[in-house]
């Protein structure tokens, strides 16, 4: 015993420089997993606090370019609405499902990312505001992420530029879908993989989502395709494409709930608790 | 005493408040950025308690980590190089380290530069690692090693010169 005591006093450095360097060890690998519950993250009164503040001094700044952004949004949805106005029946509109599906909710970006292979954005929006695990985030543009931890104010968002995102999309042609992943290499491009070999491809094609994932809904914008090949096996296509959003300057989101996600995940694992 | 507490409990917060409001957001190239944090780990006085050394190498680790969503990377790089630097000061600065009277300010500049280099590479060396995660892709981590580790020498040379002569 009188033995032990001494080992431990004798190497107490040590033992504590294994402690400490395993404890950082096992946050690094629960980082690395995908969505796990994590003890250290941004979305905190803390961290979230000082970020949103030095925002509000930042976001002058890019003023300028961001009423732009949403003044040409604003011109869209003009559009669109008075294009829609001819077409409604008032008849065919069944007051029983007159709510809509997908919940829109605006948030600020306050921190971003897009240097690392695991990008995490923070939004300014949390459990406040009944934003929740798994919860969509797109831009004017196109699909920016989903939503990882919350808080009571502040929200984190898994990058679309993150190595562990994995997101359903597919071509706006020809509808064959398959999975868009990151690289880790540039900011602009990401990779569609999973595209069957028969699938006709071109240059230039626009890829969106797919709604399958009960995340995003049908048809929000992801990019262009830039350039394609078959993989090894030749069966499946690679596909490089380059997203419509720049996710340098990224500022004002919005965040999606799917209402039905739960009854649509509900039948599609029924064993899952 | 007090006065060494005081102005390193400043250092910490100074230097985690420039770390991640402005100095991780340069992307100089795309991807190099300065870790100019691990000043508080290099500059820390020699004398003090080991333990107690390893625990703020530790903290402020893990308060990095918090800010910038890292997991624990930052904090396994930061109490590793805490925990070799009694070795490297014995190699770079030999006899004076020995007689536990050495002052920051006051060495020559030739063996403070392999002492910031030493400990700057060995740091961002393990954190791109943790950061890939992948031993396959380790060219991309040798090459962020080096571009950001010049850049973070860089940065810690200038800052000691800066503010040795204000504390003589």
């Amino acid at each position: 015993m009188q033995q032990i005591v001494n080992f431990i006093l004798r190497n107490k450095s040590f033992l504590l420089f294994i402690l400490l360097f395993s404890i950082s060890l096992v946050f690094t690998i629960q980082n690395h997993s995908y969505q796990k519950s994590k003890f250290v993250n941004s979305a905190n009164f803390l961290s979230g606090g000082i970020y949103s503040k030095a925002n509000n001094i930042s976001q002058y700044f890019g003023l300028k370019e961001q009423n732009i952004l949403l003044q040409e949004e604003n011109n869209q949805l003009k559009s669109a609405l008075f294009n829609l106005d001819k077409e409604i029946k008032p008849s065919f509109l069944d007051s029983l499902s007159y709510t809509s599906v997908y919940n829109f909710t605006p948030a600020v970006v306050i921190k971003n990312n897009y240097t690392l292979s695991t990008n995490i954005l923070l939004i300014d929006k949390g459990k406040r505001d009944s934003i929740k695990q798994d919860f969509g985030v797109i831009t004017s543009k196109g699909i920016l992420g989903i939503v990882d931890h919350t808080s009571t104010k502040y929200a984190t968002v898994l990058s679309i530029l993150n190595t562990k995102s994995k997101i359903s999309a597919q071509l706006k042609r020809t509808n064959d879908f398959g999975t868009l992943k990151w690289n880790g290499k540039s900011p602009e491009l990401v990779q569609l993989v999973d595209i069957p070999s028969k699938a006709k491809l071109r240059q230039g094609d626009t890829i969106i989502t797919s709604g399958r994932s009960a995340i995003f809904p049908k048809g929000v914008p992801v990019g262009i395709i830039k350039d394609f090949k078959l993989d090894a096996a030749e069966d499946f296509y690679e596909i490089n494409v380059i997203l419509f959003n720049d996710m340098t300057t990224i500022e004002h989101v919005y965040v999606i709930e799917n209402k039905d996600a739960k009854e649509i995940n509900n039948l599609i694992n029924p064993v899952d608790e | 005493m007090n006065s060494i507490i005081s102005s390193n409990v400043i250092r910490f917060i100074l230097l985690v408040l420039a770390q991640v409001l402005v100095l991780s957001h340069i992307n100089f190239l795309g991807y190099i950025n300065p870790y100019p944090y691990i000043l508080f780990i290099l500059l820390f006085p020699v004398k003090n308690n080991r333990m107690l050394f390893l625990l703020l190498s530790f903290l402020i680790g893990i308060t990095i980590d918090m800010f910038l969503d890292s997991g624990g990377m930052h904090a396994a790089a930061c109490v590793t190089i805490a925990f070799i630097r009694p070795a490297v000061l014995k190699f770079c600065f030999g006899a004076v380290y020995e007689h536990q009277t050495i002052k920051f300010n006051q060495v020559e500049f030739g063996p403070r530069l392999t002492y910031i280099s030493i400990l700057t590479v060995i740091h961002h060396f393990l954190l791109f690692l943790l950061e890939t995660f992948n031993f396959s892709k380790i060219i991309l981590v040798l090459q962020k090693t080096l571009f950001s580790s010049i850049f973070t020498i860089i940065l810690c040379v200038l800052v000691t010169i800066i503010f040795s002569r204000k504390s003589k």
